[in-house]
């Protein structure tokens, strides 16, 4: 049976209710958080900015901060309410989403202790069309993942797991160039070393996304999509009531 | 009266029909086809169709007045005495319907147990409490009786509390023992399912769950049938849940996905506490 973004405030308990609502609201705020830490962390890259760059890699400890805060009311309200059914897979998914959420805020951090490292150096950057075009790929990918966890929408969640293969594609071909730039350049590796770590990061922010976007599907209609082949999970959606 | 399921279970369709579930890997013990029941006319149970699968816990849950107290009754013909009831359809045990003219109902009652929400041993000893229903069954030698009875009490998990007061009165133990009394004085007749009417309401959480885990362990034995208002317990040892709700049969499936992922809106208000 699907679910909507209404189904958890509709308890005989009122404080159930604003338990759950809590518990999505805290969670929409962190990925809140997270979407600008990898916004900013890419800005900081391509604008060469360290300052910003230093305030994205001290600000990732929020974010670890605020996963524990919602872990910890996960765990409150599976020991005092013991939920079933739409609950329990609510409390499930936020459980599994922080922790991807704190991954990609630990990309983001990756992302901005390279951009210092790079501003560091001398040298002309290269590679940074491929991190522009692929960071504004993920970031769409994140912010779509989390749209639909707050609008329990199936059918964004359904497109971000097929945007994913693309993400993996451009990174394929992204790391081609920059293996080019390296031979044509050896004094080039150690920069583009740096820039490979960084598109490596936002290829695994993508990945999270995609977890996320699994997440929703679960939630809103309690199926396990997380190992099955994209190809085959539209047939499976329309199986199921 | 042929109306089948599903007519009683709106918002599912025939394919989805929500309540006949078929066992492809269990055989089934009791089958209630196109069950209902009334009070004085007052319809209690409307086409009832399920089957209990054979040594498995198959949990009844639902509000107040849906039925499931009366259903588990009625699978003991407990309704017999009473005028005023009025039955169709049928309830089959192990193939045989339970209403057939030849049928023997004491014979009926030894093969389905049953247990209530208070516990109520006979006022005389546990050793006779457990040895009531092999008497009543006839002569027996002693030596057989003794061993009986203490087969009896291990099963219900009580022997090594009670080994060495067996001729105490039963109104002696606490009320959690006075209830494995009661199912060990089920079991020393052997039946092959045994009912359970809230069996732990009455009792402290470690009564509790030691009655749950009896209910566990027995299952290799014989088909348990619970009934209970505590939606955790049904969670935690059924194998299968059926959710009544005014009468009607509306979700009958494991119990993993009933209390995960339940295919109907009912359903899901009634086990997460959401107003009709």
């Amino acid at each position: 049976m699907d679910i909507t973004s209404d189904t958890h405030s509709q308890h005989i308990s009122r404080q159930f209710n604003q338990e759950l609502e809590e518990l999505k609201t805290h969670l929409m705020a962190m990925g809140g958080l997270v979407e600008q830490q990898v916004q900013e962390a890419v800005k900081s890259l391509l604008d060469n900015d360290s300052r910003l760059a230093e305030k994205i890699r001290d600000n990732d400890r929020q974010v670890n901060d605020l996963q524990i805060q919602i872990d910890d009311e996960c765990t409150r309200i599976l020991a005092r309410r013991q939920p079933a059914a739409s609950d329990l897979r609510l409390v499930v998914a936020v459980i599994r989403a922080t922790s991807d959420l704190e991954r990609i805020g630990d990309e983001a951090s990756k992302i901005a202790r390279n951009a210092l490292s790079l501003s560091e150096g001398n040298s002309h950057v290269k590679g940074l069309v491929e991190v522009r075009h692929i960071s504004e790929h993920v970031r769409k990918m994140l912010r779509d993942s989390l749209t639909a966890f707050a609008r329990f929408d199936t059918e964004l969640a359904m497109r971000v797991v097929h945007e994913d293969k693309l993400v993996d594609d451009e990174y394929g071909s992204a790391m081609r160039s920059l293996m080019t730039f390296m031979m044509e350049d050896s004094r080039s590796i150690s920069s583009v070393l740096n820039v490979m770590w960084v598109l490596r990061a936002l290829e695994r922010v993508g990945d999270h996304a995609n977890n996320l976007a699994e997440y929703v599907v679960y939630l809103v209609k309690g199926l396990d999509i997380r190992h099955t082949a994209p190809e085959e999970l539209d047939e499976n959606m329309l199986k199921k009531p | 009266m042929q109306a089948s399921l599903p007519k009683s279970a709106p918002g599912s369709s025939a394919s989805d029909s929500a309540a006949v579930m078929h066992f492809a890997t269990t055989e089934s013990c009791l089958d209630i086809n196109d069950f209902s029941l009334a009070y004085a006319g007052v319809p209690a149970l409307q086409h009832l169709s399920l089957q209990v699968p054979r040594h498995r816990v198959t949990a009844f849950i639902g509000p107040s007045g849906c039925g499931k107290s009366t259903l588990l009754r009625a699978i003991n013909r407990l309704h017999d005495l009473n005028e005023s009831v009025t039955l169709s359809g049928n309830i089959q045990l192990e193939g045989r319907d339970i209403h057939a003219p030849q049928l023997n109902v004491a014979e009926l009652r030894r093969r389905v147990g049953m247990v209530f929400q208070n516990p109520n041993p006979f006022p005389m000893s546990i050793y006779e409490n457990v040895a009531f229903g092999l008497r009543l069954q006839g002569r027996m030698p002693k030596r057989k009786r003794d061993d009986t009875v203490e087969w009896a009490l291990q099963s219900a998990a009580l022997w090594e509390e009670v080994k060495d007061r067996l001729y105490r009165s039963a109104w002696t133990l606490s009320g959690g023992q006075q209830q494995r009394l009661v199912i060990a004085r089920t079991l020393a007749v052997r039946p092959d399912v045994l009912l359970l009417d809230e069996p732990a309401s009455a009792l402290d959480p470690i009564s509790t769950l030691k009655i749950e885990e009896l209910i566990r362990n027995l299952k290799s034995q014989l088909t348990l049938v619970l009934v209970t208002h505590n939606m955790q317990q049904a969670a935690r040892v059924s194998d299968y849940t059926a959710f009544l709700q005014g009468g009607e049969l509306v979700e009958y499936g494991p119990t993993d996905s009933v209390f995960t992922n339940p295919r109907l809106q009912r359903t899901e208000n009634y086990i997460t506490g959401r107003m009709a």
